[in-house]
């Protein structure tokens, strides 16, 4: 039973993973992160930088 | 461009980013009068609170949460509110949090050297500073969440979620850890005892390295490697993966600070595993940030900020592949006790963390004080000269913490050990002073900065004027 409970464990382990790279690479989400990525570039509040 | 009218709380990032400064120049020459007292132990004058037990604590809290937390509440306070388009949530509360965290690095500075201990490692501050600094940290929590409670924009950028798991997790382990009952005002004893002690020594100690010295400052690399390079990061959807692997395979790495050790056998296993794991999503999370330069390689040869930044990297990415290696139980039971060790973590502390903080405080402060550098020059030696540092400081432990591993080790045909201890210290005695020399580089380097920085913020060259 316990040899059963880690496999079913460590599968549902594995899923999670999976299914992150499912989710961060999903086309739903690229226009959101395309913005967020683009976050740091923008300028500071005092808008002085060239 | 798009300037906004948020009123940025710009004040509390740069007393944190000074005093990341100063608490680096102090911890750097403690470490310093450390390395010449291994060499050349007389330089403890006979003075208690001069032993080498006492200041070690000393330069460790100095050097990882007074440099490394000040740098760390700056450029998390900074980012949130850029990353955010809000100003910080509770701006009194923020202010506290500076004065605190002072407070809390001003009396370990008094009871360290005092001989007043708790003898835990990086956990050694007594229960009343300890009580301090979960109040300074519950008012971090408030004001780090607060502000994207007040966000502007939907996405809650990665560098934040990074920052937002070693707050939540620093709190965890800095609580658990230090349970204790207390005796008198300077004296408490932990809750724990024996090998529990030990595993929960190591939970919260291994923890701090992930939590504390290197999600933290994944955080800070999220956000200014794509500033100074002025490119997107190279995948966000990386950045996310990199994000969750990353906190969920730290938390059970611990236990190989205790191979070989009371620990139960299958826990040094876990421990082990869990270490080897780490290794992928430490070095996506590198190949993620030193590609945000592909295609723009030649801004390295001539901004020396951002070649702190992708050096750091570089380093990150030796002591992650470094520390899996050690973490296997046949290569730890010649690496563990020795300065192999010590070559390791400084691999990692002033190649990695250092170095992304120079780097992130080269590029923060002229700005808060709305100036350019005073001199990049200046940088550029500061790069290679503590460079240079590093390399002299590493490559000292690792020689002279293989050579102690295999002394230790040897034995005769009849069993008997070939070397005594202090046969192999003797042997160990050049490298402590290459090592001297390499920390004393590095502690140059930060003067110079100190110089650079000072000569900036009092120089008359407004960025303002320059663009008008």
């Amino acid at each position: 039973m316990n040899g059963l409970l880690q496999g079913v464990f460590i599968i549902s382990m594995m899923l999670l993973l999976i299914g992150t790279f499912f989710w961060a690479w999903s086309s739903k989400r690229k226009a959101t992160f395309d913005a967020a990525a683009q976050l740091p570039l923008e300028e500071d509040e005092s808008g002085v930088e060239s | 461009m798009t300037t906004t009218s948020v009123d940025y709380n710009n004040q509390v990032v740069r007393q944190f980013a000074v005093m990341a400064v100063v608490w680096g120049i102090v911890g750097m020459s403690v470490g310093a009068l450390l390395a010449a007292q291994l060499a050349w132990p007389a330089l403890n004058f006979d003075l208690p609170w001069l032993t080498y037990s006492r200041l070690r604590p000393l330069h460790t809290n100095a050097v990882i949460f007074a440099f490394g937390g000040c740098t760390l509440f700056a450029s998390s306070y900074h980012i949130v509110q850029r990353t955010c388009k809000a100003a910080l949530a509770f701006p009194r509360l923020a202010t506290f949090t500076f004065w605190g965290w002072q407070l809390v690095i001003v009396l370990a500075a008094i009871t360290l050297p005092l001989g007043i201990t708790q003898g835990k490692e990086y956990a050694e501050l007594e229960w009343p500073i300890d009580l301090l600094i979960t109040l300074v940290w519950i008012a971090y929590a408030a004001v780090f969440f607060g502000t994207p409670a007040r966000r502007q924009i939907q996405h809650i950028f990665v560098a934040n979620w990074f920052f937002a798991a070693y707050i939540i997790t620093v709190a965890v382990l800095h609580v658990i850890n230090n349970l204790a009952i207390p005796v008198t005002l300077t004296k408490s004893y932990i809750v724990y005892s024996g090998a529990v002690d030990a595993m929960v020594q190591w939970w919260y100690g291994h923890n701090a390295v992930g939590f504390f010295l290197t999600a933290a400052f994944l955080g800070m690399m999220y956000y200014f490697i794509p500033k100074q390079a002025q490119r997107p990061i190279y995948s966000y959807r990386l950045s996310i993966v990199h994000f969750w692997a990353l906190i969920s395979v730290y938390m059970w790495a611990g236990p190989h600070h205790l191979h070989y050790t009371a620990m139960p056998d299958w826990v040094q296993s876990i421990g082990m595993v869990f270490s080897l794991i780490l290794l992928a999503p430490s070095w996506g999370g590198m190949i993620n940030g030193i590609m945000t330069l592909s295609g723009a390689w030649e801004k390295l040869r001539t901004d020396p900020v951002l070649k702190f930044m992708i050096v750091s990297l570089s380093f990150y990415g030796m002591s992650t592949f470094e520390g899996p290696m050690m973490s296997i139980k046949t290569v730890n039971s010649l690496s563990h006790y020795t300065d192999w060790t010590i070559g390791h973590v400084h691999s990692g502390a002033l190649g990695w963390v250092a170095f992304i903080s120079i780097g992130c405080l080269y590029a923060l402060l002229p700005k808060l004080w709305n100036k350019s550098l005073y001199s990049l020059e200046l940088v550029n030696a500061h790069f290679w000269i503590s460079t240079i540092g590093i390399v002299l400081y590493i490559t000292a432990m690792w020689i002279a913490g293989v050579m102690q591993g295999l002394m230790w080790r040897a034995v005769n045909d009849d069993g008997t050990l070939t070397y005594t201890f202090v046969e192999a210290l003797k042997a160990t005695h050049p490298y402590y002073i290459v090592r001297l020399c390499g920390g004393l580089l590095f502690l140059i380097g930060m003067l110079i900065m100190a110089y650079n920085l000072i000569m900036t913020r009092y120089s008359e060259d407004k960025l303002s004027e320059q663009a008008a």
